[in-house]
């Protein structure tokens, strides 16, 4: 296979498969997974655990080998060249800071390994230190930091050797909210400031969407799909990304006629829907619509009913769960009155509005 | 039935008392007996003599002539140098061959370890005195090593593997190998291998990743073996007996011969007190070493 030469092109995976095991005990962690990541991008790797990001982020950074397939780094193929040979550097899950030296000497330990001189090596360390914002705790040991102190440092370590790719493992997941939330921002300051390629991992969603320029929804070993944040969350292609990213409700609805690729499905109670048509459903046959709590109104003017079973109450918001005429349950989400009541009680019968362009046809 | 109120610390002493009294009969009054014994005089139907002298000592330096006069002799301090080189050269072999083997077994499933761990220390259960003489097997002339090598041609002549240097170092090397290995692995064990990963992404190759993360994480285990085979390897004398065919005397042949045979139990208690003290010179510059590491890096 010829490699089509395109510097844009940070890190290109094709049509990789990790087995792990043999026989009727073989696990395929990756089934054929092929993506291109961007010169500079902030690229989310998003999936529940098990689903094979993690096991990618190992292969990329070469702490595994593939059992089929390639990775360029660069238009340069790095499938053979050990985890040392590679300008990549990685955030640990746990950090994985070096106990019996100094937060400097840490920082500074790729940048020896390279042979860098010694006086650059002290100015590198104390430079991104100070951009991670731990240049007063410089000479500090691991265990005298805080957990979200040394998530600095771990940063800076892997930023410090100026590598052309950093690859990221859930590297949020061991702090508390706040301080998560808050790194989030830094992260992605931090990619757009030094202009490094940024490849993370994640199981969190609200994370992916924040941070990412682009993402791929990871699921049983193969890509779902690749999008940008909105493309995920607004136009998901299958059941699976519809799911995992925000909450869905799953309809199940008629095509009644097909027109210019726009399909009319029929809901309960005669409900109609106009929405694209996606994959190849022929008319009469049934598909499933995925439509977003947030997006339903209650609306007693509309000629779709339900009866409310459950108010969960959330804060800003009103999780209303309402069984249908024809007894499938959706949920819908609903913003509070400005006193925090709920709008609507428990037993009531209301009606749904949904518009025709929060709608999405899923392919499978 | 109430027991009668007492403060902490003496409840303390009570509690510890039993140990202490163990501690007491085992170690303390046999060293105070070895102590006193090498300052007395010999009797030549073996014992001691009552009365003081530190003919003992002068005698590990010097050898007395027909006409009383002290002549330097430095038959015995032959001895005590190579103990120490011996010892040394065990020490260094077991640390060679158990580092790899300390390291291979903390990176397997904990199945697997338990299992090498328990392989380890198989040796342990037959007497170490049997377990020599095999070795006179493999390493005599015609021996199980030396019979196949002049069968293949590769040699001529009988290598005179037995009674040397070398033969007592293999011995040495041999018997305390799995003491330099339970506590390097105990060190190992306890280090997280995804710092290795670290480090190798960090671009340090294997040898760099050895020195610069596994060496000094392992360290305290790499010590605690190196004493625990140095220790006894100045002392033995099964090997240096068997292996070294009483030819290359070390200072534990030399004090168990002075006990046995020579009936000199003053020499014997001398040669054991130098003994003791060279080990504790040696741990006590260990123990500054460390120390001074321990403020410096400020754990």
């Amino acid at each position: 296979m010829n490699p089509v030469i395109n510097s844009n092109i940070a890190v290109s995976v094709r049509n990789i498969s990790k087995h792990f095991g043999g026989g009727k005990e073989l696990v395929k962690a990756l089934d054929g997974v092929s993506i291109d990541i961007s010169d500079n991008e902030f690229f989310t790797l998003l999936g529940p655990s098990g689903c094979g990001k993690t096991t990618l982020l190992r292969l990329i950074a070469g702490f595994e080998l593939s059992t089929v397939g390639e990775i360029f780094l660069y238009d340069e193929e790095i499938e053979n060249l050990p985890p040392h040979k590679r300008s990549i550097n990685t955030v640990f899950q746990h950090y994985a800071l070096f106990p019996h030296m100094t937060v400097e000497e840490n920082v500074g330990f790729g940048l020896r390994m390279l042979n860098r001189d010694p006086t650059e090596i002290k100015r590198r360390s104390m430079e991104t230190l100070e951009l991670v914002k731990m240049d007063q705790f410089a000479n500090r040991k691991p265990v005298q930091l805080s957990g979200g102190q040394q998530q600095r440092i771990a940063l800076a370590r892997a930023l410090a050797p100026e590598p052309k790719v950093l690859l990221l493992d859930e590297p949020l997941s061991a702090l508390d909210l706040k301080l998560r939330q808050a790194m989030r921002m830094e992260l992605k300051n931090l990619q757009r400031e030094t202009g490094i390629t940024f490849i993370f991992v994640t199981h969190d969603q609200e994370e992916a969407l924040t941070m990412s320029d682009r993402i791929a929804v990871m699921s049983a070993g193969k890509i779902q799909q690749v999008g940008g944040p909105m493309d995920i969350y607004e136009r998901p292609i299958n059941r699976f990304v519809a799911d995992f990213i925000g909450d869905s409700n799953f309809l199940q609805a008629k095509i009644e006629s097909v027109l210019d690729n726009q399909a009319n499905c029929l809901l309960s109670d005669n409900f109609s829907i106009c929405t694209s048509l996606v994959g190849t459903h022929p008319t009469g046959s049934t598909v499933t619509l995925a439509i977003r709590p947030e997006k339903i109104k209650l609306n007693d003017e509309s000629t779709l009913r339900g009866d409310i079973q459950e108010t969960v109450y959330l804060g800003t918001d009103t999780n209303y769960i309402i069984k249908l005429n024809d007894s499938t349950t959706i949920t819908v989400r609903d913003q509070n009155g400005v006193t925090g009541d709920a709008r609507y009680s428990k037993g009531q019968s209301v009606g749904l509005h949904i518009p025709d362009s929060s709608v999405r046809m899923l392919a499978d | 039935m109430e027991l009668p109120r007492r403060n902490p610390v003496t409840r303390r002493w009570l509690a510890l008392s039993p140990a202490i009294v163990v501690v007491s009969i085992f170690m303390i009054l046999p060293m105070i007996i070895l102590l006193v014994f090498s300052f007395m005089e010999a009797d030549p139907y073996g014992g001691v003599d009552p009365g003081f002298t530190t003919e003992a000592y002068v005698q590990i330096l010097y050898e007395r002539d027909f006409d009383d006069l002290l002549i330097f002799d430095p038959v015995y301090l032959n001895i005590i140098g190579r103990s120490v080189l011996l010892a040394l050269l065990a020490t260094i072999g077991c640390l060679v061959l158990g580092l790899p083997v300390a390291y291979f077994i903390a990176r397997q499933s904990s199945r697997t370890q338990s299992l090498l761990l328990y392989l380890i220390t198989i040796p342990f259960w037959t007497n170490l005195l049997v377990r020599t003489y095999a070795w006179i097997l493999l390493l005599s002339s015609d021996g199980v090593i030396e019979q196949p090598l002049k069968f293949l041609g590769v040699i001529d002549e009988s290598l005179d593997m037995m009674y040397t240097n070398g033969a007592v170092a293999v011995g040495l090397i041999y018997s305390y190998l799995p003491l330099m290995v339970l506590p390097i692995y105990a060190s190992l064990e306890k280090l997280d291998f995804r710092l290795i990963e670290a480090a190798h992404d960090l671009y340090a190759d294997r040898f760099r990743v050895a020195r610069y993360v596994i060496f000094p994480l392992a360290a305290p285990g790499i010590v605690a073996g190196c004493i625990l085979v140095l220790v006894p390897s100045l002392g033995a004398f099964i090997a240096p007996d068997l292996l070294g065919g009483g030819k290359k005397l070390m200072l534990g042949s030399l004090i168990q011969v002075q006990f046995a045979s020579a009936r000199n139990w003053p020499f014997g208690s001398a040669v054991a007190i130098c003994l003791l003290a060279l080990v504790m010179m040696m741990l006590m510059y260990q123990a500054r070493i460390a120390s001074k590491r321990r403020r410096e890096t400020g754990d």
